[in-house]
């Protein structure tokens, strides 16, 4: 049996912020990643971030990767970093969560609080063929792209307009890859305006009010797919579009990834802005599980710029419950961080969050008068 | 919805509206080295235009979701904001450059392979048609950063169209 003051799950952008800001307070942290390398989905994140210059706004996802990793290796006497080591289950009877390590070593590790910052899960349409070799999910491409620099391609089919599916798209025409189009069920793209207007002036069409229909395949892989027209009721019309592509991608939305907080027994509430799943929480980003924090897309799905931000959270209130700081230093630290956070959901994009965040936080909005 | 306004929808510029402005056509004419040309036009949170501006010709935001309003007076066409911006919507356009039907955009560029200087380009309009042929003056990279700034010199009446650059293969 292993011990550790705090657990950090997962270690891209949320779990990252998280494990460094504990640590920089004197938290002794284990932070544990299923994939061989740590960083979640900013090692894939090519373009430049949005925010302001606290979020490393106008710097590369792969860029502020490297800056956590530098945090994380000045602060190495405190963190140990268990990574291609997945937590399979949460034991609350004793405390214990099973990691298992390099696909081969049982480990029970016993924290004493743990940050799930798990991320999310890419959702996936139903249609004809959709299990066709060619068929991809947007992570998958930007892993295969971006992480192995496989060629995913030669024409690809987006399927959403959502940031991940316009900057995915942006990213394909950066390695060479031809985008046939992009397809939109919405009458507008769900992504930043800016990030469209990108890929439409250098050619790629952009399909609103259209959804997939069915990949065509050919000697067992995709060879096209038909799209067709929806009406402002979102009904099917008669117009249908043969689109030629070799590649389909789906980037229609995430999913929280809540299974440990299941098992903690965290109090569960479904709320659709946050696009499923999430745990109840307080200004802290602590679970009704008391020894349970949540930060970045597990806790509902936003940008990686809050997502960082939440990392932080998190990880100086559990430096809080562990006594490492109080007083002033915490609280002025604190408001700053929820500062930076609620800049970041002000505006209109931010309004769904904002509703979503009213459904599953257990306390006012005032976020700072609980410090 | 109207045709226009899907069209806008899919991140075509259909008219110049807040943070998405055209300078001051009197100042502009005579402004050398050109001035920013903003097109920004939805509330999203992000500053770094306003933030890396060495003038502050951007004026400083007051909510990070504010759209870009310029002070032409003070902007010098340095481009800083072509290369910072993280949505590649920033532009510089010089109407004193070269002979009376020409005009130099300074834009961003993040494709590969990155135009030559001396090089005849085509010039894109904003869903991506080759408007015309432009002649590559300048590539920078301001930052250091992989996104270049492309200087092209353009004919004058096609300057509130083209919006990028492509290599000719």
């Amino acid at each position: 049996m292993r011990e550790t003051e705090v657990l950090v799950i997962g270690g891209g952008p949320a779990g990252l912020s998280a494990a460094v800001e504990a640590a920089s307070h004197g938290c002794d942290v284990t932070l544990v990643d299923s994939d061989l390398a740590l960083g979640g989905q900013l090692v894939k994140q090519t373009h430049k971030f949005f925010g302001s210059e606290a979020e490393y706004a106008g710097t590369r996802g792969i860029k502020i990767a490297k800056i956590l990793f530098e945090e994380l290796e000045a602060a190495k006497d405190r963190v140990t970093v268990l990574s291609n080591t997945t937590a399979n289950g949460f034991y609350p009877d004793d405390g214990v969560v099973a990691l298992v390590k390099d696909e081969e070593e049982y480990i029970r590790l016993r924290p004493k609080k743990t940050i799930v910052a798990t991320g999310a899960m890419e959702r996936l349409l139903p249609f004809p063929n959709n299990d066709a070799p060619g068929v991809y999910g947007a992570g998958a491409i930007q892993t295969l792209m971006n992480v192995y620099g496989v060629f995913p391609g030669e024409r690809v089919l987006m399927i959403g307009a959502g940031n991940i599916g316009l900057i995915v798209s942006y990213q394909l025409m950066q390695a060479g890859v031809e985008i046939a189009g992009i397809v939109e069920f919405m009458p507008k793209v769900g992504g930043y305006w800016v990030h469209a207007a990108k890929v439409r002036r250098l050619g790629v069409p952009i399909y609103l009010r259209h959804t997939i229909t069915d990949a065509i395949v050919e000697k067992g892989v995709v060879a096209g797919a038909h799209i067709q027209r929806v009406d402002e009721k979102g009904r099917p019309t008669e117009e249908i579009r043969k689109i030629d592509c070799d590649t389909i991608c789906m980037a229609v939305g995430l999913i929280p990834t809540a299974e440990i907080l299941w098992q903690a027994g965290c109090k569960m509430t479904y709320v659709p802005e946050l696009c499923g799943h999430v745990p109840q929480r307080n200004a802290f980003m602590q679970t009704t599980n008391p020894n349970f924090w949540v930060a970045g897309d597990a806790s509902g799905i936003e940008e990686a710029s809050a997502a960082m931000v939440e990392g932080r959270i998190s990880g100086i209130s559990i430096a809080r419950a562990l006594g490492r700081i109080q007083g002033e230093a915490f609280q002025e630290r604190y408001l700053e961080l929820w500062q930076r956070l609620s800049n970041l959901r002000a505006g209109e994009v931010g309004a769904k969050i904002r509703s979503g965040l009213e459904k599953c936080s257990n306390c006012g909005c005032d976020w700072g008068e609980e410090a | 919805m109207t045709e226009k306004e899907l069209l806008f929808n899919s991140g075509v510029l259909t008219e110049r509206c807040p943070g998405a402005e055209l300078p001051p056509r009197e100042l502009w004419e005579k402004k050398k080295n050109g001035l920013v040309v903003i097109e920004c036009p939805q509330r999203i949170p992000c500053n770094p235009c306003a933030s890396s501006c060495p003038t502050g010709a951007i004026r400083p935001f007051k909510d990070i979701n504010d759209t870009p309003a310029i002070d032409y007076e003070k902007c010098i066409g340095c481009a800083k904001c072509v290369a910072q911006c993280p949505g590649l919507a920033c532009f510089v356009v010089d109407l004193t450059y070269g002979e009376a039907d020409e005009a130099l955009v300074k834009l961003p560029f993040e494709m590969l392979p990155v135009p030559v200087e001396g090089t005849s380009v085509d010039c894109l309009n904003r869903v991506g048609e080759a408007v015309a042929k432009g002649k590559v003056l300048h590539v920078t990279e301001p930052l250091r950063d992989k996104t270049r700034v492309v200087h092209v010199v353009v004919p004058r009446d096609r300057v509130m169209d083209i919006r990028a650059v492509r290599v000719v293969k």
